[in-house]
């Protein structure tokens, strides 16, 4: 497998620019000639779709919910990230830049994640021109807040939906391109396979999730911005159609798979009511601007929060980490949230809580001022809990959230398979090894309105690719295997739901690939994995037919492929023989508790290869330099 | 607790449909609605019946994609609430529930609870848009928002497209669908330039979608759970009303 990033050479400031201008270009009457594949209409997905369009391609866009408009982006709350400056505190695109590369333990590209930080005041530009109604000041410019363990006010946000109102922003440039005939938009459709012909992605398989039908879409280049693989731990913030599916078959046809074991924890979240728990809720972290994170001091406390006083409490991150306090970074806030359960001193049934504390704030601030900044947040907590948290502490405890792993992509955001681009939650590049608060969002939108709509081109211009048909035998094969494929699933008659078997997959990933991770406990995973993936095929029933819509059905294909990716975040985990960002193996940890990186034998993105179902998959590497920073340990203490 | 659930199955868009009685077992008061049809689906699944079908996928209130009619209320009992954030605690043991998928003549039922809700897109893709091109966008702050359309524009762009209003309203309309995207684009500044065109346009698409007209029921107000305000639809009158004297 060949890993070339294609970095351009030169100073880190102007190496996309220099880049820009050195690819090649299409000329209008030749783009509208060329076809494009978009899987996703995300943030990453909607935005490249409607830029691309924009640039006169023709666009086929998927997705699998009933409407582009419910991708998943949708559930972001707090905000999104620009070096705009507008608060006059310091910020810079250096800072940020900086910032993202720290915040992700210095398992990123230099190039790539300054980039991000570059472009990122072109997206609130952006986006406010689309009329996305982000909080104001009452002079009328944009107002912003810190988020996340920043120390400047660089986040812009909508209350808390940010992520609606970024993707309803994309979302209505795509309706746009859709009504001008430039996107062919292709809803309740779900991605099962990609075609590489003559080692170029050229095509995509889908099943209409309506009718069942299999069908087959040819193009010149295919787009992945599928979002992430969180729910291979069943329970996570995702929505429960997020899924893998095709990130995995693109990796089985020969993509590259960067860092699986890099996922992330998010510290604050409604811990788990029940067995029947469908999913988990984020509290957004804002909410640690003004809350207060704390424990019992004595283990075994279960006195109601407002029966402990004041000096039989622990503010832990404050204690632990008094330059960051409650605004550590999340691998950090989670692990140490963690460390405060194991030590006994949870909260809440179970004892896996700790108390996320805004009462203060409304005795000293006000309800009201508390009402606006995060009304809708409190409203949801209560609704789910019962519980009023103006009155309550609320409990909260660490859920899987994002997954900092993806697909390989190189600078110019294409996979090992050249016509294959992976945008957004779907590729590995710019977070390393944790992802800094609103930074999601700023990398999608970056990567889909600023970066893919220059470098597609340059990949069509500069690739000469030979018509090719549906009736291509590259297609005719990956249908039948998709077809076979699903006809095995609805065929299976066992005892037990896809549900249970998911649960149970998730549970192993859980503990033993979760916050923390040993040798031991991920060989055992492995194990388990395997025993899981037999008796998936044994015990598993489908009901329902392949011809109609059945939700069985589209379960079973995504935990099939969840099976395979445990396997392989298990390994990717065991073979870093280090600890950084969200990735913490217990081994490798400084007396106190903290990560202990390995930069001299772990500076690298560990890249997987699919090498069959019967031979382990191979570990390839990609060094990483750091030219512009120096490589420090991370310490918000 | 224990319910008794009359639930509509039917089997594909051209088939005939009928509720089907399930009594349900075991259900925590902390369940999300949701989670407790996930709960009698485990069930079907496990006599070897087909699950029912609904729609799903945030379950957090904000992707939409949720909406059954329980006891004739679309969303159910809560104001202000979708169905995946109704819990069960709101209802009581031996309660007798009938759900049903949203009935209104442009959103024909592809199966049990799943509706067919693509005219929403069709009305949007008509003009629901500001038009701006990647990269053409002016420096974000050159374009002063006062505090309060900012507010408005968000109060009315919070909707989330999930149909509640048409399935409650008596006629079948969208305007409160279509209201709520014309506020938020029509308030702000940069909306200004499109405002009449995009109006015509929406109201015409609206119009050749099966929707039908409004009659003042005010129940869409009522079951949206966005809480978006009729007084939207004032507004989108009036402006369907200027472009159509400019017309
Ligand atoms: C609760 C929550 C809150 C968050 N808050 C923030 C925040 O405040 N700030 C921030 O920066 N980030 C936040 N994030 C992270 C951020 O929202 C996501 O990382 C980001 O939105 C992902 O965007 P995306 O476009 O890559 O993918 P998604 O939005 O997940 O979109 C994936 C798309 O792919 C489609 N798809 C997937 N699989 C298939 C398939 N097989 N076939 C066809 N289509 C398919 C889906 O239909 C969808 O359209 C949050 C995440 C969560 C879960
Ligand atoms: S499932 Fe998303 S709003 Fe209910």
């Amino acid at each position: 497998m060949k890993l070339d990033a294609h970095i351009p050479s030169g100073p880190l400031d102007t190496c996309w620019t220099r880049h820009k201008d050195s690819l090649p270009l299409l000329s209008p009457a030749n783009k509208a000639k060329r076809t494009l594949i978009v899987v996703g209409t995300g943030l990453a997905g909607a935005s490249a779709a409607a830029s691309l369009a924009e640039l006169g391609y023709t666009v086929h866009a998927f997705c699998y919910q009933d409407s582009a408009r419910r991708a998943h982006s949708i559930a972001a709350q707090g905000g999104i990230n620009a070096a705009k400056n507008y608060a006059n505190d310091g910020d810079s695109v250096w800072r940020l830049f900086y910032e993202t590369i720290k915040g992700g333990d210095f398992r990123a590209r230099e190039a790539n994640v300054y980039r991000l930080a570059e472009v990122s005041g072109a997206i609130i530009d952006q986006c406010v021109a689309q009329g996305v109604p982000f909080a104001r000041e009452y002079g009328g410019g944009l107002a912003n807040r810190s988020f996340g363990g920043a120390l400047v006010s660089r986040t812009f946000y909508a209350r808390g939906q940010t992520g609606q109102q970024l993707l309803l922003g994309a979302y209505s440039a795509l309706a746009r391109q859709v009504a001008a005939g430039k996107v062919l938009m292709h809803p309740r459709t779900e991605m099962l396979d990609l075609v590489v012909v003559d080692g170029h992605a050229r095509g995509i398989v889908t099943r209409d999730l309506v009718t069942g039908r299999i069908e087959l879409w040819a193009g010149d280049a295919v787009l992945l911005c599928t979002g992430g693989y969180s729910n291979v731990f069943y329970l996570s913030t995702n929505a429960k159609g997020c899924n893998a599916t095709a990130i995995w078959r693109a990796h089985r046809r020969g993509a590259g798979f960067a860092n699986p074991c890099f996922t992330q924890i998010h510290p604050t979240c409604i811990p788990q009511a029940g067995e029947y728990q469908s999913k988990l809720t984020l509290m957004s972290e804002s909410l640690r601007n003004d809350g207060r994170v704390w424990v019992p001091r004595r283990a075994g406390d279960t006195r109601p929060a407002s029966a402990i006083p004041e000096e039989e409490r622990d503010y832990y991150l404050e204690r632990m980490y008094p330059s960051y306090g409650n605004l550590t970074p999340r691998d950090v806030a989670s692990r140490a949230a963690k460390r405060m359960c194991d030590e006994g001193r949870g909260v809440g049934p179970g004892g896996r809580g700790v108390f996320l504390d805004l009462t203060g704030a409304v005795r000293t601030q006000g309800r009201a001022v508390i009402e606006e900044r995060y009304g809708n947040l409190f409203e949801m907590y209560q609704r789910i809990t019962g519980e009023d948290p103006y009155e309550v502490p609320m409990r909260i405890y660490p859920a899987p959230h994002y997954t900092m792993g993806g697909l390989w992509v190189d600078y110019n955001l294409m996979s090992t398979i050249p016509g294959l681009f992976v945008l957004g939650e779907a590729n590995f590049s710019d977070h390393g090894a944790n992802r800094l608060g609103a930074s999601a969002l700023m990398q999608g939108l970056a990567d889909g309105y600023f970066i893919a709509p220059y470098t597609v081109t340059g990949y069509l211009a500069s690739t000469r690719l030979a018509p090719v048909s549906t009736d291509h035998q590259a297609f005719r094969a990956a249908q039948a295997e998709v077809e076979e494929r699903t006809r095995r699933l609805v065929s299976l008659s066992g005892p037990r739901s896809v549900d249970e078997l998911h649960r149970e997959l998730g549970s192993v990933m859980w503990n033993l690939c979760g916050m923390s991770r040993t040798a031991a406990g991920l060989r055992q995973a492995m194990e388990r994995i395997a025993e899981l993936r037999q008796r998936f095929w044994q015990e598993v029933r489908v009901p329902g037919g392949a011809e109609d819509l059945n939700q069985e059905l589209e379960k079973a294909g995504r935990v099939v492929d969840y099976l395979e990716l445990a396997d392989l975040m298990c390994r990717d985990a065991l073979a870093r023989e280090e600890s950084c960002g969200g990735h913490f193996r217990e081994e490798y940890q400084t007396p106190d508790g903290e990560a202990r990186r390995d930069d001299e034998h772990f500076a690298h993105v560990a890249v997987w290869e699919w090498s069959g179902d019967e031979q382990p998959p191979r570990r390839h590497t990609e060094p990483l330099s750091f030219a512009n920073v120096q490589l420090t340990t991370r310490s918000y203490a | 607790m224990r319910l008794e659930l009359h639930i509509w199955r039917q089997a594909g868009p051209k088939a005939r449909g009928r509720f089907v009685t399930y009594p349900l077992d075991g259900v925590s008061e902390h369940m999300s609605f949701l989670e407790m049809l996930d709960h009698l689906n485990q069930q079907l699944i496990a006599r070897g019946e087909e699950p029912v079908a609904f729609e799903h996928d945030c379950r957090e209130g904000i992707c939409g994609s949720c909406g059954v009619v329980i006891n004739g209320q679309a969303h159910g009992p809560l104001p202000g609430t979708t169905c995946c954030q109704l819990h069960m605690r709101h209802f009581a043991d031996g309660d007798v529930l009938f759900i049903e998928p949203w009935r209104a003549r442009a959103f024909p039922v592809l199966k049990d609870l799943v509706v067919d809700r693509s005219a929403f897109d069709r009305i949007i893709q008509a003009g629901g848009y500001i038009s701006t091109r990647t990269g053409s966008a002016p420096e974000a702050n050159a374009i002063p928002v006062a505090k309060s359309a900012a507010e408005l524009a968000m109060d009315a762009a919070a909707c989330i497209g999930c149909g509640a209003c048409v399935a409650a309203c008596p006629n079948g309309a969208a305007m409160l669908f279509v209201a709520a995207k014309i506020t938020h684009l029509g308030v702000l500044p940069q909306g200004q330039p499109e405002r009449l065109r995009r109006a015509r346009a929406m109201v015409a698409q609206m119009e050749r979608e099966l929707f039908g007209g409004c009659s003042n029921a005010r129940e869409c107000e009522a079951v949206c759970p966005k809480n978006i305000s009729i007084a939207t639809i004032a507004r989108l009158n009036r402006d369907f009303l200027k472009a159509s004297l400019s017309a």
